[in-house]
């Protein structure tokens, strides 16, 4: 690991300040920097230590039925708050779907956000990669790209985002509060990830020295807390990454579905809202064929990026399971196995 | 530029100071304290072998700095057992042979007690297999190591509801 300085800011503000140096980084549980910087992935001259920073460890309910959650808020302890798995089942779902329990004891919110690619080349210091060093070439196109991109991908990238938590959030329209040079701002959380284009190492619409602060949920994600779930295929049943993973929410009113939400993880460089699947269920009755045709949708735009074309039927065949499980409704608690296809139930629900 | 840092470490307190800041929880204890029962496997928050309880909590000490983690409360393997006494989880992992090599064990321990903690396994042993999916051993005594937190999960219960 490269040599930096450390330092721990006592005020945002301040954290802002140090931060939007050149070469400098932010410290939070550290489960994804400090893994990059011993593999000499991420090299940073600086830490800026946010971990001690006041009033970002907090969930709070606000009066207009909106939740904010602060940056710094660890996930298991969002995940365990029985208040919000119950608002918000396919958030605690993914949640407790992603890492290990010791990982998700120290890692933030913020920091699963911005969390970098699993692209095994992009790891690989001796591989080129032009995520990790703008215009070197990639060396996944056209090698070992089984888990790779079949949304969105360019020819300079085919890589993917590996978060789980970011799935259902960005299906519930979820907002990230950044604290930056010019003072706070909002954005949707659809537009912080970035496609890769012809820029693959822009991977963020953040500048230096950005903040995340807190990721707010709007008061509707609560309307499809009946029915809502997040499912995701790995290559063992618990402690992987998606191979492919989708959150499905309804809102089911007299029978027919009112209104529909779904995003995909594992397939694009970004949680991958699907809206024309969902404009495709309004109005439809909740049923297999509906479900079908949705996943149809969902893919239409998808093509294999190597050897994974896989991965468009088996999206297809995930977004169809994770909309008859959320149609059936959401169960009392999260199976043992969360969002495993494998999980007692799921299977025959 | 030294940084000074102060830890509980198995209930004593410890200052130390840091001239380097790249420096894990997982180097500190082995090479500063001399505390090696934590175990170093893959270095990279993928094994467990490392888990420690920090202010109560599970976690991979891999991956934590040292220098983020000033005026925390640290439980390693060394202090879970009374003298002589062994802490439950570690009779019952001699019970069931829940360790081959023995190298991931204290890291097993750890996290079974780190488990209990939180309460979110109880007595479903679908649940305990997934609370202690990020350690892996590689000698494979899962099956054992789920009889022994299965039995003191189950024990512990028993005395909560005649208690
Ligand atoms: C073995 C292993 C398995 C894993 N499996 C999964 C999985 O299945 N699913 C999943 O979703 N995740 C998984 N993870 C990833 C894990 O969830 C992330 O490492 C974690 O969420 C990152 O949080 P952190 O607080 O440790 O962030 P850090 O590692 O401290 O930071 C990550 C990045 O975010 C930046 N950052 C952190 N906080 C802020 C902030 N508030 N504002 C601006 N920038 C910030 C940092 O500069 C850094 O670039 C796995 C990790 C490991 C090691
Ligand atoms: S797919 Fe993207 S992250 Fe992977 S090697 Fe190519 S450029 Fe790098
Ligand atoms: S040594 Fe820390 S998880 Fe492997
Ligand atoms: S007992 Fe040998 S690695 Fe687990």
């Amino acid at each position: 690991m490269k040599p930096f300085d450390y330092v721990r800011p006592a005020s945002i503000a301040e954290a802002v300040a140090a931060a939007a140096q050149p070469g400098a980084a932010y410290l939070a549980a550290g489960t994804n920097l400090l893994d990059l910087m011993k593999g000499g992935v991420s090299r940073p001259d600086r830490l800026v230590d946010v971990t001690h920073l006041k009033g970002l460890d907090r969930i709070e309910h606000l009066a207009d039925g909106s939740l904010r959650i602060g940056a710094l808020v660890r996930n298991a302890d969002l995940a365990h708050d029985t208040a919000f798995a119950k608002a918000y089942p396919a958030v605690a779902e993914a949640l407790l779907s992603g890492a290990s329990a010791q990982l998700r004891n120290a890692a933030t919110l913020g920091g699963n956000l911005l969390q970098r690619t699993r692209c095994a080349y992009f790891y690989d210091p001796a591989s080129r990669c032009n995520r990790r060093e703008a215009g070197s070439g990639c060396d996944a196109n056209g090698g070992e790209n089984r888990l790779h991109a079949v949304l969105g991908w360019s020819e300079g990238c085919i890589a993917t985002h590996p978060s789980d938590f970011c799935i259902p959030l960005v299906a519930l329209d979820a907002i990230v509060e950044i604290e930056g040079k010019g003072g706070r701002r909002e954005l949707p959380l659809d537009e912080l990830h970035r496609l890769p284009g012809p820029t693959p190492e822009r991977e963020t619409a953040l500048e230096p020295g950005d903040l995340i602060v807190a990721v707010r949920l709007p008061a509707s994600a609560r309307d499809f807390a009946g029915h809502a779930r997040y499912l995701k295929v790995r290559e063992r049943t618990s402690y992987a990454f998606a191979v492919v993973s989708a959150a499905a929410a309804l809102k089911i009113e007299n029978g027919t579905i009112g209104h529909a939400r779904l995003a995909l993880g594992g397939v694009a460089a970004k949680p991958w809202r699907a809206r024309a699947a969902e404009a495709a269920l309004k109005g439809a009755s909740p049923e297999t064929s509906a479900f079908r045709e949705a996943a149809q949708a969902a893919l239409a735009d998808a093509k294999p990026s190597g050897d994974n074309a896989f991965k468009i039927e088996l999206a297809r065949r995930i977004v169809v399971r994770a909309l008859t499980l959320a149609a059936t409704g959401t169960p009392a608690r999260i199976p043992a196995l969360p969002a495993s296809p494998f999980a007692s139930g799921a299977l025959h629900a | 530029m030294t940084h000074s840092i102060s830890l509980t470490v198995n209930g004593a307190r410890r200052d130390l100071q840091l001239d380097d800041p790249r420096v894990t929880l997982l180097d500190l204890l082995r090479e500063r304290l001399q505390l090696t029962g934590t175990k170093k496997g893959c270095d990279r928050g993928q094994c467990g072998a490392c888990t420690i309880l920090v202010d109560g909590r599970r976690i991979n000490a891999c991956l934590a700095l040292a220098i983020s983690h000033d005026g925390a409360d640290i439980l390693t393997i060394e202090g879970i057992a009374r003298g002589d006494q062994l802490h439950p989880v570690q009779a019952a992992f001699i019970a069931h042979d829940g360790f081959q090599c023995g190298f991931c064990t204290p890291g097993q321990i750890m996290s079974a007690i780190g488990m209990m903690r939180e309460a979110q396994a109880g007595d479903d042993p679908e649940r305990i297999r997934e609370c202690i999916s990020g350690n892996l051993c590689r000698c494979g005594a899962y099956a054992g190591i789920v009889d022994a937190v299965l039995e003191v999960q189950t024990s512990e219960a028993n005395q909560r509801r005649s208690a």
